[in-house]
């Protein structure tokens, strides 16, 4: 990686001088879906860079790659071109190192397991053969739930509980696992404004010890509370926080888009529609 | 039903019944957790109509020749079909899984012609498939009953191997995958379970029936407990219940006693529902 333009692209440059080791190193991936494969690549030479101390936001229209981006870096897929690093390894044998927390409504009432059980499915890799898990796999979950503040929990069953609680237990479950990076899809999808406060908190937190990658098509979450911030609508853009502003959305929607800053501050249940624009990528 | 007691020392096939009623409960009331927690009540069934095709087949091949292949019993021909099934289910699923729904009717159809014709072309008149069919638990053979003890044996001992990877998968298949766990393996093990099972419940209520006693007492269990451990152990009471009983009590009257199963299962499964809303009303 001698070459100047990958060294000074925002995606890969992070502004802070650091010898250290890149937890996630994504250089130059090209990918496509069959049957057109590279004709109509989802991701085209996308390069990003996550740094030991890295809170990163991911954001896009839908269809633009978030998820394909996150299923590489999961080692779910194999790019085409590039390559993705994890942790120094390749990002098909580093799966258990990071901690994945899907979203949470894949999780539905008649789930029959209790809170534990499903963050212990988060020492699965590491457990034996058996049906049950040992007593010190069961002390890394507890402790798991008590770093997302939910270890009173425990013994409920997962289907009683509400779209901000279950967030916090697939943090849970992702922190048991021996996990060196969390990567969060979509974190506030169906968790309303006071919880989503307390998530972020939680996050914020949890970055202090571990670098965080997310993923969201809420801009006004990720321009409030993230390092950085890259753009993805087929290729990667970078920003630092801040510099999010009504352009650079439009930029990347290709669209007229209007930002509406909606939070818990808002006094306003809806707000009033902008004339002739029909998306609002914030709410 | 006093009657039924009193018969006993003259019929021995009285007794057999039982004993085979209570060896089906230990399998279904193990393995219809999973069904209902994965969803997959409906491939059950598919495996259970190959099983017919490997009935008929089986029936065939021994008459036909009964001197080399002779030793064939019609049971042998289901285990083999419906484990067929299984594998074919598993590694479709892994290819396309968004064509799942058309290959289960494909199977549920084509398995029963097949049986249906192979025992048309069997010389010979035979009556057998009918008790395949709906079942026949006034008359099952000490054979059947160390058939179903093995059946039992393996089904019990795999599940104590598996457990904690069959529930990942029910639970969450990406996040399992994440863990290092083989989904299709692990799916290989829990299908060829069902088609264990749906043997093993073959001479209670017949094959048609039997997607009742699979899925009604676990679905039942699952209104009342919330992990699947738990659920296991209510839905092998259940099941001894519900083969036991009603037989029992339909004992001398015109009644087939497979299908007084059936309906006092659905009647459980009904009345718990009723009892759930009245909780949940109360609320």
């Amino acid at each position: 990686m001698g070459n100047d333009a990958y060294a000074t692209h925002p995606c890969t440059h992070t502004g802070v001088m650091n010898n250290d080791q890149p937890v996630i190193e994504i250089d130059r991936v090209t990918f496509g879906y069959p049957p057109h494969l590279l004709a109509e690549p989802v991701l085209e030479n996308v390069s990003l860079r996550v740094e030991q101390d890295d809170f990163l936001g991911i954001i896009g229209p839908n269809g633009g790659g978030k998820t394909t981006l996150l299923r590489l870096m999961l080692g779910l897929l194999k790019p085409q071109q590039g390559s993705v690093t994890v942790l120094g390894q390749p990002a098909t044998r580093t799966r258990s190192r990071i901690g994945y927390v899907p979203q949470h409504a894949r999780i539905d009432a008649s789930t029959p397991a209790s809170v534990l059980d499903v963050v212990l499915m988060g020492r699965l890799g590491a457990s034996s053969w058996g049906c049950r898990f040992s007593r010190s796999h069961c002390d890394i979950a507890l402790e798991a739930l008590g770093r997302t503040e939910t270890a009173d929990l425990a013994t409920r069953a997962i289907g009683t509980l509400s779209g901000g609680q279950r967030q916090r237990i697939l943090i849970a479950r992702a922190l048991a696992s021996d996990a060196r990076i969390l990567l969060l899809d979509e974190p506030t999808a169906g968790v309303d404004a006071h919880m989503e406060r307390g998530l972020t908190d939680l996050l914020h937190q949890l970055n202090e010890q571990l670098p965080i990658v997310l993923v969201s098509h809420d801009i006004s979450f990720v321009s409030r509370h993230l390092k950085r911030v890259a753009c993805l609508n087929r290729t990667l853009t970078c920003h630092g926080a801040g510099e999010i502003t009504q352009e650079v959305i439009a930029d990347m929607y290709h669209d007229h888009m209007v930002v509406v800053h909606h939070d818990e501050s808002c006094p306003l249940t809806e707000h009033p529609s902008p004339d002739d624009r029909d998306a609002e990528p914030a709410g | 039903m006093i009657q039924f007691f009193h018969d006993i020392p003259d019929n021995p096939f009285l007794l057999t019944g039982l004993l085979a009623g209570v060896l089906a409960s230990l399998a279904c009331g193990v393995i219809g957790p999973y069904v209902i927690a994965r969803r997959i009540v409906f491939l059950s069934g598919a495996i259970a109509h190959m099983a017919v095709g490997g009935l008929g087949a089986a029936i065939f091949i021994a008459t036909v020749s009964p001197v080399a292949l002779g030793w064939v019993k019609p049971m042998h021909g289901a285990i083999a079909a419906a484990l067929l099934g299984a594998i074919i289910i598993a590694f479709v699923y892994e290819r396309a899984a968004e064509r799942m729904d058309t290959l289960i009717g494909a199977m549920w159809a084509v398995g029963m012609s097949l049986g249906i014709l192979l025992i048309k072309f069997t010389p010979g008149y035979h009556t057998e498939l009918m008790s395949y069919l709906f079942g026949n638990i006034v008359y099952v053979p000490w054979g059947q009953v160390y058939l179903m003890l093995t059946l039992d044996a393996g089904i019990i001992l795999i599940v104590l191997v598996f457990h904690k990877r069959i529930l990942a998968i029910c639970l969450d298949e990406e996040q399992a995958r994440l863990q290092g766990v083989n989904v299709t393996a692990t799916n290989i093990v829990l299908l060829s379970l069902v088609a264990l099972t749906v043997i093993c419940l073959i001479q209670v209520v017949g094959l048609i029936l039997v997607l009742a006693l699979l899925t009604l007492p676990a679905a039942t269990a699952g209104h009342h407990v919330r992990r699947i451990g738990p659920m296991q152990w209510v839905s092998v009471g259940l099941c001894i219940a519900l083969t036991t009983l009603p037989r029992i009590a339909v004992y001398g009257t015109r009644i087939s006693p497979e299908s007084a199963i059936v309906l006092a299962a659905a009647g459980v499964y009904l009345l718990s529902v009723a009892m759930m809303r009245l909780r949940s009303g109360r609320r």
